[in-house]
Formats: structure tokens, sequence, C-alpha cells
């Protein structure tokens, strides 16, 4: 089988494949280029070397199963494909969020953005021989994940967001943590800012490079950071404000020639805009936090005292459950009974209790929400995450499509380096941050 | 309000073509017939509809139903900020619809996905081959009617020309 690039190539040019593993396709991914000396005349891109039937293996899990595949779409922000699962199935069961649990969402959403736009840049100077910037940004993205990993137990698969709310409240100490990492964050972006913005190896690799056309960007499809550095402002959070995005101030920074360079800087202003709501939500998470009285039955006493009466004083949860006890329930979980488990307290000593939890986990029973079809989108790391959801009315989505924003920006990657050199591939595909998890799916 | 006079000029436009329509509180959606694709899209993207990005583009299958294959396509306005769906039925032997190529540079890639998931034949498309899977692939994976746990034949060794 020929592809069609060796179909269309010229006799006297040379084939040469980079990837599917090579170090700078971070991911797998496989670009066919047809040279002529360095210069790119052609170029085939080759993806699915991730395809693990993400959609396929979602239509035949429960709508509450499937949550944990859609933490390994785009890797590394989670947080933010659990927001965007989680309140589309949200808008089809018309379920009302707390507000606690909108702030932590919030809250969780930018931690993972910041993140993502670190991880994105730090390969992208890495790969253009800054080793430096790439050590500071996996530094502070350290400290972001800390707070990450103490609120849901997990760095990468948090599965944390729960259709109807969140899975726990966040940790005691959450407060200096978010500061920590937002402090040495910022001092991070200084540094690299100085490292980079007038590095002359960094611009000349950079700057007007991979230029993009907004009408360009628009006919691919193109969203996010991406698009907004060819000039078009459009961003969902404040597009279509989610969450209680609509109470928060930030900027949406645009660029201007939609060059390599401007993806970068674009990016670099956004997780400055991050950092800003980051520090918003902590007043409002401040004002609503709940008190959680210490000591309590032992689950096993309470089981034995529940066989008379109720009993009255609080169980005390496993360690593992620290977060999810029934007097922080109403702050994190919607109060509709039949689309969230009940607070193991109630599982453990009442009949109600432990009928709600079977209902919501047995095969056959849990989540039922009506016949539908429904599209919803955020705002992702790399652009609009939507999921289109069809409901049969069975507890299991009919079909389950995700809209990933780097299929469509990797889609570019033909065209922009047509014309260019082999060393402006690497910038390139730096700077459009392909996952191959969302992108191949 | 402005959803609703979308498709208000869309019936205006294509009074034959659209099936039906839905409004808010659901998402606006409108059902066409397959035939007019290209023209209703061509429409939506000009000026003054604007729809000028194909945000999504994806298909569901429903092999109890004549017309098995619903292609599904989301656009958007950047402008305005205004969605649309449009949805149409393909039937269930020989599923081929218009490409939408020639308006979106994105079709490209979200066409060979649905041709390779549901093999669906797009009229028009400079490259419709498989996207995901590889060549030999035998059936097409989301069809309802592929077993979650099937498993493929081995394709034989190639050496690389």
């Amino acid at each position: 089988m020929t592809t069609r690039l060796q179909a269309q190539a010229r006799p006297d040019s040379l084939l040469l494949n980079m990837g599917p593993s090579h170090p700078a396709m971070h991911g797998t991914i496989r670009i066919m280029l047809e040279l002529d000396g360095e210069r790119i005349l052609n170029s085939e891109v080759e993806v699915g070397y991730l395809h693990r039937g993400f959609e396929k293996t979602c239509e035949h899990r429960t709508w509450f199963n499937l949550l944990i595949y859609t933490d390994r779409l785009n890797y590394v922000s989670p947080l933010i494909n659990n927001v965007g699962y989680v309140m589309a199935v949200e808008k089809l069961l018309g379920l009302e969020v707390p507000e606690r649990a909108q702030w932590i969402r919030v809250l969780m959403s930018e931690l993972s953005r910041v993140s993502d736009h670190l991880t994105c840049l730090a390969a992208m100077a890495m790969e253009c021989g800054a080793f430096t910037a790439f050590l500071y940004k996996m530094k502070a993205r350290e400290f972001l994940w800390d707070v990450i990993e103490q609120t849901t137990g997990a760095r990468m698969t948090t599965s944390y967001i729960r259709i109807g709310g969140v899975r726990a409240d966040l940790h005691a100490d959450y407060e200096a943590a978010v500061r920590k990492g937002v402090d040495e964050t910022r001092k991070v972006l200084k540094d690299v800012r100085g490292l980079l913005d007038k590095n002359k190896i960094f611009l000349n690799r950079t700057r007007d490079i991979a230029v993009m056309t907004p009408e360009n960007a628009i006919s691919y499809g193109w969203t996010g950071p991406c698009l907004r550095s060819t000039g078009i402002a459009y961003d969902v959070r404040k597009a279509q404000p989610y969450l209680t995005y609509d109470r928060l101030n930030f900027e949406v920074p645009v660029g201007e020639r939609g060059d390599n360079f401007d993806r970068y800087m674009v990016r670099m202003k956004e997780m400055e805009q991050s950092l800003r709501i980051i520090e918003q939500t902590l007043p409002a998470l401040q004002a609503s936090a709940p008190t959680v009285e210490a000591g309590g039955l032992e689950p096993a006493e309470a089981i034995r005292a529940s066989r008379t009466r109720r009993p009255e004083s609080r169980v005390r949860l496993s360690p593992n459950l620290e977060g999810s006890e029934k007097a922080v329930y109403p702050g994190i979980m919607a109060a509709d009974k039949r689309s969230v488990p009940p607070p193991k307290e109630d599982a453990y000593t009442t009949i109600e209790g432990l009928i709600g939890h079977f209902k919501h986990f047995m095969k056959g029973h849990g989540l039922r929400p009506p016949k539908g079809e429904v599209y919803f989108a955020v705002e992702g790391g790399n652009g609009e995450l939507g999921y289109y959801l069809v409901s049969d009315g069975s507890d299991r989505p009919y079909r389950l499509h995700l809209r990933g924003p780097c299929f469509h920006i990797v889609a570019a990657l033909e065209e922009l380096i047509r014309g260019r050199y082999v060393a402006d591939v690497i910038p390139t595909f730096g700077s459009m941050n392909m996952i191959g998890g969302e992108l191949d799916r | 309000m402005e959803q609703e006079n979308i498709l208000t000029a869309l019936r205006t436009a294509f009074p034959e073509a659209v099936l039906d329509a839905s409004v808010p509180p659901t998402d606006p959606a409108v059902v066409i017939r397959p035939g007019d694709l290209a023209a209703v899209m061509a429409f939506l993207k000009a000026e003054p509809r604007g729809y000028a990005m194909l945000l999504d583009l994806t298909c569901v299958d429903w092999p109890d139903r004549p017309d098995r294959f619903e292609m599904v396509y989301h656009v958007f306005s950047p402008a305005s900020y205004k969605r649309l769906r449009v949805k149409a039925a393909l039937p269930a032997d020989g599923p081929a619809i218009a490409s939408l190529t020639p308006l979106w540079k994105n079709a490209d890639w979200l066409e060979r996905e649905v041709f390779d998931m549901f093999g669906v034949r797009f009229e028009g498309h400079p490259n419709l081959c498989r996207l995901f899977m590889y060549d030999g692939f035998e059936g097409h994976p989301l069809r309802k009617d592929y077993p979650l746990r099937k498993r493929q034949p081995r394709i034989p060794m190639r050496s690389t020309p």
C-alpha cells in the first residue's frame, strides 16, 4: 500500500519519516516528508497510533463508569476533560450543581490549564534548545500538581469531578498549597520570559514561521490559544460562560501574526490570566468552607447501633473518604438523590442510603438520562473541548463523541510546514500541543 | 430568538430540504434532506448567517431505522457565538453524502474519520481513506453491529519500499 505522498512524490525528491517514534513527536504521530534538500515540498501526517477506541468503549460503559476514560484523553489536563463530560451529562439531566462545587471545578480547571500550557511550552522550548526553560516550567508544574494530588489523590488519573458535583471537598490546607503554586509559577513565568522573549535563537526559530491566517484558522476549525494567536478572541469561557466564569475578571489575550512565537506568547499570557482566576476563586471558596467536627463512631459501631435506631453522632469514615463526609455533601454534590450517590454515612447506617447506593452503582440500574442529544463545550487547554452525547434512555450512552481541539489543529500541520525547512517542523509541532490521547481517542 | 430566525431563513431558502427543526430549550437543530447538504451548508457559511466554522462532524448508527446513518454536523459562528446542529439521515446500504471539503479544510480529516468508523462515503473527498485504523482493517468499528471485543485478522508483513 503506497501512501498518497509516495504516489505523488517527484522522482528526484527524498522521502523521510519523522516518527511515529521520534523524540520530537511527543505522543506518537508519523509525519512523512518529501524533501528537496532540507526544504519540505510536501508532507503527510498519519495519526491513529494511540487509538484506543475511546468512543466504542464508552458506549459499552454506564454513564458513571466511563468517567475514568475521560481522564485519559488529554492527559496533561485530565480535570478539564472530567468537567466537560460531567457538565454535558448534567445538561442532559438538567442537574443543578452547588456553588461551592462550581468554584472547586473552576479552580481545578485553571490549575490544569496552567499545567497544560506549561507542559506544552516546556517541550517546545526544550526542542528549540532551551533546556533551562524546560526545567523551570517542569518545576512550576510540580507545585500545581501538588495541589491536584492532595485534592484528588492522583496526579493524572484523577476522576475527581463527578456527575452532580465533585468527589470530595478540598483538603484542609489547600489554600497555602495553592498560594505557593501561584507564587512559584509567577516566578517561573517571569524567568522564562526573561530567557525566551528576546532570545535570538528562540526568535529565529519561531518568529514568522508557520504563519496561520485568521481565515485559515477558522476554516480548519481551530480553537483555543492557537486560534487566539491569529487575533480572534474566541474563548468559550467568555463566549458562553459556564460554571462561575461570568463572575470572574480575566482577559483573553490574542496574538497578531499567528506564527509560532504568537502561539507561545498567547499561552504565556493565558497562564497569567489563569493564575488571576485561581486567586479570585480563593475568597469564594473560603466563604463557603464547611466545618466538619472531629471524632465520631467507627463504621462497625455505627452499623451495630443502627440496628435499633439511627445513630445520632457522626460516623467516622476511612481516611480514603476524607472530604466526602455527609456534613460537606450539600456543598459538593447536587441535592437530586436520583442522580448522585448518597453519602457513605447513610449507605452504612440507613436502608434508604443503602438502596440509593446500590441503585447508583448496580449494573442495569444507575443513571438514566432522558432520551435526547446534547452538545456541551468547555474551554480545554487546547481549545473547545466538546462532548456530543446521545441518550436512548438506557443506562449507557447510545453515542458519545468527543470534539478534541487538537484534532483540528494538527490537521493543519501539513499546510503549515509546506515550503519550510525540516528544522521548522519541530517548533511548529511543539507550539500546536498535540496530545495523542485526545487526537486519536 | 435569533436561532428561530435562522431556522425560518433556512425554511424560506430551502422549502423542501428542511424536514424538521427544534429550538431552545434544546440545542437548535435542523434535519435536512441529505441531497441538499452542500447547498444548505454553503448557505449557512455565507454572510449574513456567518456560520463560518465547522466545529464537529460525526455520525450516529441506528441499525433499526430504515435510514440507518445519521450524520451530525455542528456549525458555529465565531462572530455571534451561535451554534447550529444540522442532521441528515443516510440509508443503510451504500451510505453516501456530499463532501464538505470545498467549504471547510478540517472536513478532510473529519470525513475520513467517519468513513473509517462508519463506512459512510463522501462524494468529492480528495483522499478518502482510513484515518485512525490501518489499511487492511476489516469492518467499521463504531457501527453498532461491530462487537466490542472483535479481533482482527493478522495482516501480512510488508516491506517498506
